[in-house]
């Protein structure tokens, strides 16, 4: 009865509640094998098969489904109205003009997505019906995949890859592991090993296998790809064995089993609910703020649409008032119109006013726009400057819709390590209870022979011999490194090349690599891990044997490892390294002082310190440890959280042996970025995981902060001094004043450089910032902390957050983001660790790094190395901008002096709705005369050269804040399209009136008064496009002129026949009949000139008054032909600078630009030779010496 | 070695002007360097040619009489009663030299609203080009004028057909006393294609024939197909007063072409004297407050007269040179000693 119950209840929220909110677990039978009676009943749930569908369509809801997606967006609506007003009421166009448009535009995207389409169900049914073999009554068969079943035990040979989430019962190795990469899952292509169930391991051939009795109890699935707990009960003699799964049991679709002949794993995921069909979900779509101007001007059109659409019916009935112009004899009304109510009649006349001014709102606007964004995304993407030949990657866009964005970066959050740095990491030194050492295998730049170290101390008494050796068997065990004896691992290099066995160390992380090769260098080989023994070589050559027995894993919670392991003498050890923070606490005796100072002396240099720290375990703390951890394991609810108070637990009284420091390179040209970068405007952020000191290390390195920047400091260390409160305020009151003693001219941006003076750094670190962003308390006052906080970020150009958990550096942008300015803000970084924060920003971005491909997988934008971002940014993202800018202006420009005329027409033909252009035109006007123009010059133009761009980054401050989309610059546009509209259409007026136009004394029709005003149009338009085109290549010729052409060419052909189709013929040889008239060709000519002259003279003048930045460049490159990027200090063409010249500070900059790749190589190489004397290279980098922390000159700010 | 210069093979993009952008371009400023004397060049030629256009504008004739008969004095006032039928009245007037030739003679309407849509809509196109099936069932935009009372499909239908300018003009020399009539030319004043293509008459022989069954349009004194007895290759769809009718004008205020005076003694143009105009009035336009004038004009290579072309030439060309001034002092004061 409660079976059935449940049942129900399953069915139902099955159906109503959306799938498995209350069943948090699912349990599946092995083979599907009943258990055996007695054992708890289960709830038999029902499991999708497992095909994948990645399609959005069927055949059959194809055309629905995509008209309903189509039409949702509100200016396909907006046509559709409109479209179905001219069907339903008498209007003045024919339902063709706006229909045919928009058919026109929802077939192409209906084509486009279907094709999409298409290609997925491809997609889908090759996967769906690729075979699988599948264990069935002890014989393996081939199956298709979309065949399995949850609870299936499916064979996987090596190289296959895996058709679901499983769970792995046993494997062709002995130890029941295997190695899977999960390269098109995840993008990390090391080798993981993943276990099989340990009592099943055993059964490795499909009989056996078909013998195991056994239900597995698992969560149900979630998207975290790292994440799983179950647990699974072995029947052996109807007695049920419990063992925890964890996330190294389970294989996840789509990843692929190398090194291993074959498996066997039973099914638990199918289909839709794989970790990676979950993990497909499409990300929230980001819009750009040029998208958000361009919805505010369509506001503001569809208004004076509205609006004009009003007037002239109000004017309509006040003019109609008298019954003779109402009705005159001559145009006489149906009965049945005049029968009409007249509040019918007047909405009626409102709708086809609309209806005749609707093509101020252009559908092909949206088009354009979009084959903008898409095409110009290709620009990127082939980019050869962006191309990293040592990857073989190029950028990659993964979002078209952002392009312009790039353009207007405020805010740069960058990740440190990956990003920044290289994250190669290099073994530098470490440092055992005080004594330095190390290896010694590159000096002056030869390569010494033999593992060979230097020890600074010069007398290790035989203590600290056995605590060296520890030392280096903790740092060889220690790790989860594995050796692969291959000579490459999937086209990616991996660590140095071993002598021997040629065999490389893999590693997720790279700093264990690098320790692991700085153990060679000393004298300490790790060689393999076999059969739960890792083995080492020891100085003398011979191999140590140490059981791996329990492994506490890495996270960047805890910040540190642990390993247990039992030598061969049987002893016990803990094995436990990790950041200073993390180990020092836990450590009770050692030589702390010496390894802590020796530890903030590495950071200070920007080198990455882990400490080492072990502890003996007796036995009976051993058997303590393992009951801790297993029931941590067994767990299957907060297992995560148990197990990380089971770490808490064991990872106790340990004792120091010491650090090591590895040295991670700065990227290449990461300094000359980010210097470009402050000079382009933008704030750069600095967050990192890093300890503080060495990230503020590799802040001066990378220019980020200079010699002269004032540092703010807001940091746990000196929160415990004084109050959040007081530290918070003396800093804002700091930077206030200081605020407060510039002059307005140099804040505004447009003259001050920036980054050389007035120059505030603030760090903070992830304690303080949590603090900072809690929500406030009732009783103090700290409710506006956050304010502050903002207060003092605004006016400091570069800050750096270390000790940051990834969710924080998410929390970090969305604070910026969200800020009263709304700053546009972009993240970039290469790590798992950086997603968050890529999606929160604005603009993700995404470095093809070491850790794996998530980063690129959830970025808007993938680059190969930092150093991109610079080109990206300074030229790309600026040109991107200036063109959809113009795209946009110029879009509503040339639609009001489309439709402008016939609103005044309407004054003159008693406002009847006559349109005065013929029904083509109408319809072809955005379509096909004025559309490729804008569309080339959208994609082509470039204002500056590109050199320049680069060459000047303080160019990119001129079109920050969407400064080219405010409202004085649409208001001008507009302005400039009544102007237009009022010259051609009174112009034509005044010429046509009463007189001929011929010489044989013909008269012409409404329609050549309408064809007369169009031509001018059209060519006035295009001709205005092209004065601001700047860039000329031959596509912009054939665009223009061959727009002009066919317009041409189309009126000719247009009029040139009666065509049988049309129950019209108004417009035949209209167009020819104006052609040869003289009058109607001056006209045409003096009606453009009259159009164009005065803005072309506004420019001019403007540019000689009052010239911008791009147009002062633009004549600089002029006077040097092109060769402006070759000459130096562009900085003289900027605004208020001249006098600045030669003013120390911008000498200062010029030396420092000059002088870092000087400094660079200073910097690399005193260490190999000043490690006897450290501080003998203080004078060659002031800002490092201990002394004088950061501020070097002793401008640090101690309030 | 092979192995790794793949990847990167495959991957680089293409190194071409197109896609690194930077094609060759050219790349024009609007500088003042260009634009003043671009400014000049187009204000001197403007100039040029509105002086010309002005000239050539002033020289030409138009005479220009206002017959609605409003005023009491006015020789048309006793027709302008609306009940009077088949009203006549002559206009007088004196030429005191020669008014050159060929002398076009135009009739005007104003505040005639013939560019109203549903005016304008209101015909039939099948109907026009002589297509019969049209003419038992004419297109429903010409109602009201679609049928009639009898419910007989009306040819041509619709309002603009309809509401045809049906006033008639004589005009005579008066030499000694007598009245002498000067031939009025009533032969292509419509456009060509209208004549010949736009418009045909349903090849039906005789042409009467093709309207049985149909009514002619209330408004009009005869059927369609004798508009013209004199010549019956006028009649029908293709009449050349018909076609000018439907032509619509873009603006209330009007002139339409009713004949040429291109023949006999006139060829040169109508010679100094007296003239006589005589002017059937049947043609309503006081309920809507229009008025109907007759215009006698010549045209010139540039048309009719019409000085507003040659001032506009002008005024643009003045300020093209005007503002080339402005931008040279402009540039003196404030570019020249930046670009040292």
């Amino acid at each position: 009865m409660g079976l059935k119950c449940s049942t129900l209840r399953t069915l139902i929220s099955r159906y109503c509640v959306g799938e498995e909110n209350w069943v948090d677990s699912r349990t599946i039978y092995i083979g599907h094998k009943e258990p055996p009676p007695g054992t708890e009943a289960f709830i038999q749930q029902r499991f999708p098969d497992n095909r994948i569908t990645s399609s959005k369509y069927t055949f059959w809801n194809f055309i629905p489904k995509n008209m309903f997606e189509q039409f949702r967006r509100v200016a396909n609506f907006y046509f559709l109205i409109i479209f179905l007003v001219q069907l339903i009421i008498d209007t003045p166009t024919s339902p063709v003009t706006s229909g045919l448009p928009l058919f026109f535009v929802i077939t192409v995207t209906a084509i486009k997505q279907g094709y999409e389409d298409w290609l997925r169900h491809k997609a889908d049914n090759s996967i769906n019906q690729s075979p699988v073999h599948v264990v069935h009554n002890g014989k393996v068969i081939r199956k298709q995949s979309r065949k399995l079943r949850v609870g299936d035990v499916v064979f996987v040979k090596e190289d296959e890859t895996f058709p679901c989430d499983l769970i792995m019962l046993s494997s062709s190795r002995q130890d029941g592991t295997c190695f899977v990469t999960t390269a098109s899952l995840d993008g990390e292509s090391s080798h993981k090993t993943y276990y099989a169930v340990q009592d099943t391991k055993s059964y490795s051939t499909e009989q056996e296998v078909d013998s195991i009795h056994a239900t597995i109890e698992c969560e149900q699935p979630q998207p975290d790809l790292y994440k799983f707990v179950g647990r699974i009960n072995v029947y052996m003699n109807n007695e049920p064995v419990a063992r925890p799964l964890g996330s190294e049991n389970l294989l996840l679709r789509g990843a692929t089993l190398k090194n291993t002949e074959f498996i066997y794993a039973v099914v638990i995921y199918t289909g839709m609910e794989t970790k990676m069909a979950l993990n497909y979900q499409s990300k929230s779509q980001k819009r750009s703020a040029v998208e958000k101007s361009m919805n505010s001007y369509l506001v503001v059109y569809l208004f004076i649409l509205i609006g004009k659409a009003l007037v002239n019916t109000l004017l309509k009935y006040v003019w109609q008032a008298d019954p003779n112009r109402d009705e005159p004899w001559y145009n006489q009304r149906t009965e049945v119109e005049r029968e009409r109510h007249i509040i019918i009649r007047a909405f009626t006349d409102f709708l086809a006013f609309m209806v005749l001014f609707n093509y101020i709102i252009p559908v092909s606007m949206y088009v354009t726009v979009e084959m903008q964004k898409f095409l110009g995304s290709y620009f990127l993407m082939w980019d050869d400057e962006m191309f990293d030949p040592d990857l073989g990657e190029r950028a990659v866009v993964n979002t078209s819709d952002l392009n312009e964005e790039l353009g207007q970066v405020e805010y740069v959050f960058t990740d440190k390590t990956g990003t920044l740095t290289e994250n190669n990491m290099e073994f530098i030194e470490c440092c055992i209870g005080g004594s330095v050492y190390v290896p010694h295998a590159i000096c002056n730049g030869q390569v010494m022979s033999g593992a060979g170290m230097d020890m600074i101390d010069t007398s290790p008494g035989p203590d600290s011999r056995d605590a060296e050796e520890l030392f280096f068997r903790a740092l060889c065990l220690c790790h989860t490194v594995q050796v692969k004896e291959e000579e490459t691992v999937d086209g990616i290099k991996h660590g140095c090349h071993q002598g021997k066995s040629s065999s490389f160390y893999i590693s997720s992380s790279p700093d264990e690599v690098a320790l692991v090769e700085g153990m060679k260098k000393l004298g300490f080989t790790y060689l393999r891990l076999k059969d739960s023994h890792m083995e080492i070589l020891n100085r003398e050559d011979e191999i140590e044997r140490f059981e791996l027995l329990e492994v506490l894993t890495f996270d960047s919670v805890r910040r540190r490892m642990s390993v247990i392991v039992r030598a061969s003498s049987g002893e016990l050890f803990l094995f436990c390294k990790g950041a200073d923070s993390s180990i020092f606490p836990r450590v009770v005796s050692g030589k702390k002082e010496e390894v802590q100072a020796r530890v903030e002396r590495n950071a200070v240099e920007g080198l990455r310190t882990l400490c080492v720290a072990y502890r003996r375990l007796s036995s009976q703390q051993y058997s303590e440890v393992v009951a801790l951890l297993r029931e941590a394991r067994l767990a299957l609810q907060d297992r995560d959280k148990r197990l990380a108070e089971a770490y808490d637990k064991i990872e106790t009284e340990l004792i120091l042996l010491g650090a090591t420091a590895v040295e991670d390179r700065l990227q290449e040209k990461a300094a000359d970025t980010i210097e470009s970068l402050h000079k382009a405007g933008m704030k750069v952020w600095v967050l990192t995981g890093d300890k503080m000191e060495t990230a503020a290390a590799t802040c001066y390195a990378s220019k980020l902060f200079r010699r002269s920047t004032q540092i703010l400091e807001l940091t746990t260390k000196r929160t415990e001094e004084q109050s959040l409160h007081d530290v918070l305020f003396d800093l804002s009151r700091t930077v206030l004043r200081h605020q407060g003693t510039m002059t307005r001219e140099t804040f505004s941006g447009l003259s001050s450089d920036f980054g050389d003076f007035a120059d505030f750094g603030l760090i903070i670190d992830g304690a303080t910032l949590s603090a900072v962003l809690r929500p406030p308390q009732e009783d103090s006052n700290s409710g506006n902390y956050k304010e502050i906080f903002l207060e003092i970020c605004r006016n400091c150009s570069a800050v750096l957050c270390c000790r940051m958990a990834p969710l924080q550096k998410a929390q970090i942008v969305k604070l910026i983001k969200t800020s009263k300015e709304h700053p546009i803000t972009l993240a970039i970084g290469d790590g798992a660790n950086d997603v968050s924060m890529i999606l929160e920003a604005h603009v993700g971005i995404g470095i093809m790094g070491k850790e794996g491909r998530q980063a690129v997988r959830n970025s808007d934008y993938a680059i190969p190395k930092f150093k991109h971002l610079k080109k990206l940014l300074l030229v790309h993202g600026h040109y991107y901008y200036i063109r959809i800018s113009e795209l946009v202006q110029y879009f509503f420009y040339k639609n009001v002096v489309f439709i402008f005329p016939q609103f005044l027409y309407q004054f003159f033909c008693g406002f009847s709705q006559q349109p005065l252009y013929d029904t083509a035109f109408l319809t072809l006007y955005n379509i096909s005369f004025t559309s490729l123009p804008i569309l080339a010059y959208s994609l082509i133009e470039q204002h500056i050269n590109m050199d320049i761009l680069k060459k000047d980054p303080t160019l990119y401050r001129y079109i920050g804040k969407n400064s080219l989309l405010r409202w004085p610059t649409f208001i001008y546009w507009t302005a400039l399209g009544v102007y237009e509209a009022v010259v051609m259409f009174f112009g034509a007026y005044f010429l046509f009136d009463n007189t001929t136009f011929t010489s044989n004394g013909q008269m012409f029709g409404n329609w050549t008064f309408g064809t007369l005003v169009f031509t001018v149009l059209v060519f006035t338009v295009t001709f205005k496009l092209a004065l601001d085109t700047h860039y000329w290549t031959w596509i912009s010729h054939f665009v223009i002129w061959g727009s002009l052409l066919f317009y041409i060419v189309f009126s000719l052909l247009w009029g040139g026949i009666i065509w049988p189709f049309l129950n019209y013929q108004r417009m035949y040889y209209v167009f020819m009949q104006m052609l040869s008239s003289g009058p109607a060709w001056l006209s045409i000519i003096l009606l453009i000139a009259a159009c164009l002259v005065p803005d072309v003279a506004k420019t001019v003048l403007w540019r000689a008054l009052w010239p911008t930045t791009t147009e002062k460049i633009q004549r600089a490159d002029r006077l040097y032909q092109g060769h402006l990027s070759d000459f130096t200090p562009l900085s003289s063409l900027r605004p208020g600078l001249n006098s600045d010249l030669d003013s120390p500070r911008v000498l200062e900059a010029q030396r420092s630009r000059s002088g870092h790749n000087v400094k660079k190589v200073m910097f690399t190489r005193w260490r190999y030779r000043g490690f006897t004397d450290y501080c003998s290279f203080t004078p060659l980098l002031p800002q490092f010496s201990p002394g004088t922390k950061y501020g070097g000159t002793g401008r640090e700010e101690r309030v | 070695m092979n192995k790794k210069e793949k990847p990167e093979a495959e991957n680089r993009p293409d190194n071409t002007a197109f896609t690194q952008q930077r094609l060759p371009a050219w790349q024009p400023m609007l500088s003042a360097g260009i634009v003043i004397p671009l400014f000049l060049i187009i204000g001197l030629i403007f100039i040029g040619i509105g002086v010309a256009l002005f000239v050539t504008s002033r020289d030409l004739q138009v005479l220009e009489m206002d017959y609605t008969g409003m005023e009491q004095n006015s020789p048309c006032f006793s027709c302008s009663d609306p009940d009077q039928k088949n009203c006549k009245c002559t206009l007088d007037f004196n030429l005191d030299k020669l008014f050159e030739g060929p002398v076009f003679f135009y009739y005007a309407l104003t505040n005639y609203f013939q560019n109203q849509r549903s005016y304008g809509v209101s015909k039939d196109d099948y109907q026009l080009s002589g297509d019969l099936d049209n003419f038992k069932d004419p297109d429903s935009t010409c109602s009201p004028y679609r049928y009639d009372s009898n419910n007989n499909p009306i040819v041509p239908c619709g309002s603009l057909a309809n509401s045809m300018f049906n006033d008639t003009f004589k005009l005579y020399q008066l030499v000694a006393g007598t009245k002498k009539e000067v031939p009025l030319d009533g032969k292509g004043i419509a456009w060509w294609t209208d004549y010949n293509i736009k418009y045909r008459n349903p090849s039906v022989t005789p042409l009467k024939n093709a309207f049985n069954g149909t009514v002619k349009p209330l408004f009009w004194p005869r059927p369609a197909y004798e508009l013209d007895p004199t010549d019956p290759a006028n009649n029908g769809f293709i009449n050349q007063d018909f076609l000018v009718w439907m032509r619509r004008a873009a603006l209330p205020n009007f002139r339409k072409l009713y004949r040429r005076i291109t023949e006999g003694d006139y060829s040169t143009g109508l010679p100094e004297g007296n003239y006589s105009l005589e002017i059937s009035y049947n043609y309503p336009v006081l309920n809507f407050d229009g008025r109907k004038k007759v215009v006698f004009t010549n045209v010139s290579w540039m048309g009719g007269k019409n000085e507003f072309l040659g001032i506009a030439y002008l005024v643009i060309g003045s300020l093209c040179i005007v503002m080339s001034v402005v931008m040279l002092i402009v540039y003196a004061k404030f570019k020249f000693p930046e670009e040292d």
